[in-house]
């Protein structure tokens, strides 16, 4: 493992008698994951270090791979949805209406007449935040775990356990959901489900108190998170970063207002941006803090979706059962926890997709890491890797 | 226990190394399973502690009521577990890493008072003995690190050996102070130095013998508590300053190719080391056998006080590893170079100051 193809490095010496013969040193090769606490899943990195320091950071990815692509050349587009539960296993919501929105696009693109109905985007609003709120917790209580916190982790998954109980009620499944359908839900919320939505947002901002005493404004915490792993606007536009990568960095951007979907336009909500309120603009805890925020913001969507919920009808649009999209193809993109999450459907007018791309938001987070992880020190390079709050399956899909 | 075997008739026979032999070996016995025993209890606690404020059980299961028979279940499967040697280890070093630093925990209950008669050694240079043998936790630090043949149990071998060593400045320099109050390094003297109501304490300026200057040593004395503290927290490798295992970074730190009994003895030689740092802090600090209230003296063993009141610092220990993040690296040397010994130095220069002027 130590190269010796490593360049080496002369240090200089520290006595007058020492010139003669300098101390050799290496810069040492290690392999951080595939197999690692702090790599959220089966990311390698490659790196190469210098004592404490990090020279060089180099992602190996594809630990994961399942041919989801290819995958979805094969099956109908009915059947693809299950796939997209896989990809970022904890927003699947999120995954499903993505993919489902990409083909509804398709489908409209190519002359098909449909209307989704006004009940189930609501619903598909309320799910898909609760979803958001659920995947941010994880990204919050998994980020406390790689500053060496572990009790953050255990409070967060207590509230994402009452969300997916939720979802547990209204689909039967607690992480692979395939709940929304092309053309809306595929099932009706139950009489009680709205009842524990309604109690999960009368207690979650409590709760967001409660991380925030935790966590948010620990003297250590900060130190360990304030100027580290900073990822400028610029770098994001570089690397296609979008999320709370993004707007971490001080951008405002985001989709569901941006290039607003569904009935997003109809809501009222923050975009929240990194301010730099401890360190630089783009920092560890901006983007810690931008996640945060959102889970607020997300809340107040789905308190105003569940005020305006109109009469219960029909959650589906009526759809031919076998789908066949005229030929063409389309690029449709959705706001998921991550960031910009798309997919490129090519149709060739048969009953499955002729090419079925999905343009996940960490594959792209996850190269900046090339970027910020160079000159940190260890601790600092297992604290950016958890800023940026990683999914493998979804990167490897 | 000298004192009891000398009077049994066939021990007064013995010539006298071998009656000396067979009473330390009895002490050793005695001192090593109370610390299996208590580690068994910390680890049940530490899980219970951790579960209470993670809003969880913990163990419940094994035994009658919450889980209390844990430990031993764990002790059984360390026992069986296999014996794994990483290829390329340094067998020597390997071997001998757990043993060193369980050693250098171990040596340290040799002095601790538990009692006025519950001491295993009464040293005068009681203090000066714990930190000198709790270095040797160090070299045990560097060989497992070594000698496993990882890099990740290098990084933290290193991270532990710079940490270890620099935080024993402040951690001794900070009860400086109190001793040269006392005028003793004998654990023993130190603390009957602050019998009587718990204003003797010297966490509250021990007022006894300084009068109206308690005031100023209360200043002085609070300092050198909080630094000890602070201090011992990294001596034993405790978050926020538990760099040497970053079960996030370093997967396990020292000892990440440890397995079975090896492993075991390394936990042991851990939570025995976390019980020495609160027992000296009790001895220096916190009065030690005394409950801080005369009339309950009288009646409650001194053995019962001391341990009750170092149980509470260890559950303190307990309580901010799960609640603190963990510092960086390079945070935590500039803790401790930068802030605690200046204010240490500080602290003792002034304190010197004060005993001249008033004496």
């Amino acid at each position: 493992m130590n190269d010796t193809s490593a360049p080496l490095r002369h240090l200089p010496a520290t006595r007058e008698g020492d010139a003669a013969k300098p101390i050799k040193s290496e810069l040492l090769h290690i392999n951080m994951g595939p197999q690692h606490p702090s790599t959220h899943g089966v990311l390698r990195l490659f790196i190469t270090t210098d004592g404490e320091v990090v020279h060089n950071v180099t992602p190996y990815i594809g630990y994961l791979h399942r041919c989801a692509e290819k995958i979805a050349e094969g099956n109908s587009y009915h059947q693809y949805i299950v796939y997209t539960d896989r990809m970022d296993y904890l927003a699947a919501m999120n995954c499903n209406w993505g993919y489902c929105l990409a083909v509804e696009e398709l489908l409209r693109a190519g002359g098909m007449e449909f209307e989704i109905p006004e009940y189930a985007e609501y619903i598909r609003v309320i799910i898909g935040e609760l979803n958001r709120i659920a995947s941010h917790l994880i990204a919050f209580g998994t980020y406390g775990l790689d500053i060496g916190a572990m009790t953050p982790f255990f409070h967060a998954l207590r509230e994402r356990e009452a969300i997916l109980n939720i979802f547990e009620k209204v689909c039967g499944a607690r992480l692979m959901y395939s709940y929304y359908d092309i053309g809306g839900v595929k099932w009706d919320l139950p009489d009680d489900a709205l009842e524990e939505i309604k109690i999960f947002l009368d207690l979650f901002p409590d709760k967001l108190k409660e991380y925030d005493e935790l966590l948010t404004g620990n003297k250590i915490f900060v130190e360990r998170t304030a100027n580290v792993g900073v990822v400028d606007a610029a770098t994001c536009q570089d690397y296609g970063c979008t999320g709370p990568v993004l707007r971490g960095a001080g951008v405002s951007w985001d989709l569901r207002r941006n290039d607003t979907y569904s009935i997003y336009d109809r809501f009222d909500f923050d975009i929240p941006v990194g301010k730099g309120l401890v360190g630089t603009v783009g920092d560890c805890w901006d983007r810690y803090w931008v996640r945060m925020q959102e889970m607020e913001q997300s809340s107040r969507i789905i308190q105003q979706a569940v005020e305006r919920l109109p009469a219960r009808g029909e959650c589906m649009a009526e759809m031919p059962k076998n789908l066949k999209a005229a030929p063409g193809e389309l690029y449709t993109r959705t706001e998921s926890p991550k960031g910009e999450l798309g997919f490129y459907i090519v149709s060739d007018g048969g009953p499955v997709p002729f090419r079925c791309k999905t343009r996940s938001p960490a594959f792209h987070n996850l190269h900046v890491i090339v970027k910020a992880g160079q000159g940190q020190m260890i601790s600092d390079l297992c604290a950016t890797i958890g800023s940026l709050d990683l999914v493998l399956g979804e990167i490897d899909r | 226990m000298t004192q009891l075997l000398g009077g049994m008739p066939i021990m007064a026979d013995l010539p006298g190394w071998a009656f000396t032999l067979i009473a330390m070996s009895g002490v050793g016995i005695i001192l090593l399973l109370s610390i299996a025993v208590a580690v068994m209890i910390f680890s049940w606690a530490e899980r219970k502690v951790a579960a209470y404020i993670q809003s969880r059980y913990g163990p419940m299961e094994v035994g009658p009521w919450q889980g209390t028979l844990q430990p031993i279940a764990d002790g059984v499967k360390f026992l069986l577990k296999e014996d794994i040697w990483p290829t390329g280890a340094d067998k020597p070093l390997w071997r001998l890493a757990p043993l060193l630093i369980f050693t250098g925990a171990f040596l340290s209950y040799v002095v601790i008072p538990f009692g006025p008669n519950f001491i295993g050694a009464k040293l005068d240079v009681g203090l000066f003995y714990i930190f000198a043998t709790s270095s040797i936790v160090v070299v045990g630090i560097i060989s497992a690190g070594w000698g496993s043949n990882n890099k990740w149990a290098l990084y933290g071998a290193v991270r532990g050996a710079a940490q270890v060593i620099s935080y024993e400045i402040p951690l001794s320099l900070a009860i400086m102070p109190i001793v040269l109050h006392v005028g003793s390094l004998n654990l023993g003297e130190i603390i009957t130095a602050q019998r009587g109501w718990f204003v003797n304490w010297h966490a509250f300026g021990n007022w006894g013998s300084h009068g109206f200057a308690g005031i100023l040593s209360l200043v002085s004395f609070q300092i050198s508590l909080w630094i000890y503290f602070i201090s011992s927290l990294a001596e034993v490798n405790r978050v926020p300053f538990d760099l040497p295992e970053t079960e996030s970074e370093l997967v396990s730190g020292y000892h990440t190719e440890y397995s079975g009994m090896k492993f075991a003895f390394m936990m042991l030689g851990e939570y025995a080391d976390v019980f020495v740092v609160s027992a000296i802090a009790v001895t220096v600090f916190l009065g030690g056998w005394y409950s801080g209230i005369p009339v309950i003296d009288r009646f409650v063993p001194a053995p019962l006080i001391f341990v009750s009141k170092s149980l509470f610092l260890v559950f303190v220990q307990m309580w901010l590893r799960w609640t603190l993040p963990r510092l960086r690296v390079d945070q935590l040397m500039h803790v401790c170079w930068k802030v605690l010994i200046p204010i240490t130095l500080a602290n003792l220069f002034l304190y010197g100051l004060l005993r001249t002027a008033l004496a």
